[in-house]
């Protein structure tokens, strides 16, 4: 058989088996559902307050906005964060001594960020649909725009975070990235109209794929009369694909260069080193 | 080797044969850890040659990795997986690399039984004790039926019966697989129980080459005799042993006991040395172990 088909599918059984530990673990289960309570609350705030200049439901349009912000989170955090800690723990090391075990690697780690992704969007979904009315769940378009945002959005956040994943080597350094990645919700329209914000924060907002992540799950979800407050009054479908796009072609090209030059320095010795430096600084 | 402008290794030449244990001893910072690097295609080097199966390990392919074992330091990767789960999952890469002479991977529950981890099988790594976690990782190096096998310090924290146990089980792999094992330990009492043949490095150097005996042989020029006779100790040392009990025994006859033949053990010398190279009187304490072997 193809020996790099073989790492493939080895790669493939790896990431269900890393999905069904993390499923059925009840740390990571809680981990899962902290967000989701807290996006609840945010909802459940929001429920009376209508979007400037409408009376659509406020909550009703932030709803598909955190779904996007947690696809892009998802795609760029879970993947930075986890080559970091996998990194430091000797996982990556392992599979460097395997044949074809870094082909399998990213494989696993593609499809477990992916299924992650999906599950989060569905349990946000839901469990938001519980507070929440007015959503268009039930045309075909709804659930196929859906279905693309979603997939070119995990194309051009994955690379993102392992690119991240693959320059900072120290958990903590990563955690202040993740920390300048709120702020960047902040500029993306997530949790209110971009449109209210001022021109240059506009700007750089739309630079990166969290607002673009935010509007694509809007346009799926909301009334089309919703476009309205859009900037441009339209879901700029097309600026979308070509936005997220980029996104995905520069990650792509970057990332396995960046990931392989990370590879490349690991050693028995560099995985020591950081074993030693994250027993000095744990707590005793 | 280099690191900035500090050679680390400068006169590393060996070759193991097929089978054959080969120990790469020495104190802390002599450079074991970067040689083994250096042939498991981690690490690359500034300056020489090397083959490992004939294939420079800078450029080795997957195909070459398949043919390599390497137990790791580990420390707490996988921690979600189970015993028997990661151990199918890391040996069924190799299964494209299978030969007829050597079929690939190990099969998982007969592999398990031979590291003693059958009743520890579908436990999570992170609840295996030192020892366990340990077997474990030697498990991992060889579920590809390497022909060649790297430990760096593979017995680093066990306790004697782990270590009569990891013996065994390397003796087993060089006698039954054939497969030929480099390990690095600063014990100088499990190199000479488990490898063919010595290598002594010190300060990035090859300053000995050789079986234990050979090695221990040629340090000792020397050795004591130690005897009692009418209650009293003696001890003396002298350069032909044999022939010094020998007129011992002419002598005093029965009234001699205690009789006691210590040769001034190669680890006597080592021991000195791996002290002076830790006080900082390094490059001294490697020319005069040198010497005396040499």
């Amino acid at each position: 058989m193809n020996v790099t088909l073989h790492a493939a599918r080895a790669g493939v059984r790896r990431g269900l088996i890393e999905l069904r530990q993390i499923l059925t673990s009840t740390q990571e289960i809680l981990g899962f559902a902290g967000p989701v309570v807290i996006f609840l609350v945010v909802l459940y705030f929001m429920r009376n307050a209508t979007v400037p200049g409408t009376t659509f439901s406020l909550g009703a349009s932030t709803l598909p906005s955190l779904l996007g912000m947690g696809v892009a989170f998802t795609g760029m955090a879970t993947i930075a964060q986890q080559l970091t800690i996998e990194r430091e723990d000797g996982t990556l090391l392992r599979a460097k001594a395997t044949p074809n075990g870094m082909l399998g690697y990213l494989i696993g780690k593609i499809i477990l960020v992916a299924a992650l992704t999906i599950v989060g969007l569905l349990i946000q979904l839901i469990a938001g649909l519980l507070i929440i009315d007015g959503l268009n769940l039930t045309s075909p378009g709804a659930w196929l725009t859906l279905t693309w945002v979603l997939v070119i959005g995990l194309v051009a956040t994955m690379p993102i975070g392992a690119v991240l994943g693959s320059l900072f080597d120290d958990p903590r350094t990563l955690g202040f990235v993740m920390l300048l990645m709120m702020g960047l919700a902040a500029i993306s329209g997530i949790f209110y109209p971009i449109t209210a914000l001022p021109g240059w924060m506009q700007a750089v907002g739309q630079i990166f794929p969290v607002y673009w992540l935010g509007l694509g799950m809007r346009s799926a979800l909301l009334p089309a009369e919703m476009a309205a407050v859009e900037i441009g009054g339209s879901w700029r479908h097309l600026e979308t694909l070509g936005v997220l796009g980029a996104w995905a072609v520069l990650g792509l090209v970057v990332a396995p260069i960046v990931l392989r030059r990370m590879a490349r320095r690991e050693s028995g010795s560099a995985v020591e080193r950081r074993r030693q430096k994250a027993l000095q600084r744990a707590p005793f | 080797m280099r690191y900035g402008n500090h050679d680390v290794l400068t006169g590393v030449s060996f070759t193991a044969r097929p089978g054959e244990v080969l120990a790469l001893l020495g104190p802390n910072g002599a450079g074991k850890t970067t040689t083994i690097e250096i042939l498991e295609g981690f690490r690359m080097r500034s300056a020489g040659h090397v083959r490992v199966l004939g294939v420079d390990p800078a450029h080795g392919d997957e195909a070459w990795r398949a043919r390599l074992g390497v137990v790791l330091q580990s420390w707490r990767d996988h921690a979600r997986w189970r015993v028997r789960e990661l151990l199918a999952h890391l040996g069924s890469y190799y299964a494209p690399f299978s030969t007829p002479q050597r079929p690939r991977p190990w099969d998982v529950d007969e592999l398990i039984e031979v590291v003693g981890l059958t009743s520890h099988a579908t436990k999570r790594l992170s609840q295996l004790s030192g020892g366990q976690r340990r077997r474990l990782d030697v498990a991992i190096g060889i579920v590809g039926r390497p022909e060649v096998l790297f430990l760096d310090e593979p017995t680093a924290g066990f306790d004697p019966h782990a270590r009569r146990e990891f013996h065994d089980l390397i003796h087993r792999l060089s006698d039954v697989d054939d497969t030929t094992i480099l390990l690095t330990t600063h014990d100088l009492d499990e190199a000479e129980k488990l490898a063919d043949r010595i290598l002594i490095l010190a300060g990035g150097t090859i300053i000995a080459d050789g079986s234990a005996d050979e090695l221990s042989r040629r340090v000792a020029a020397e050795a004591e005799v130690r005897w009692s006779l009418d209650g009293q100790r003696f001890v003396h040392a002298t350069h032909d042993a044999t022939a010094f009990v020998r007129d011992l025994f002419a002598q005093h006859g029965d009234r001699l006991t205690d009789l006691e033949v210590r040769r001034a053990s190669l680890e006597d010398t080592y021991m000195a040395m791996v002290l002076a190279v830790e006080s900082g009187r390094g490059e001294q304490a490697v020319k005069t172990f040198g010497e005396a072997i040499r």
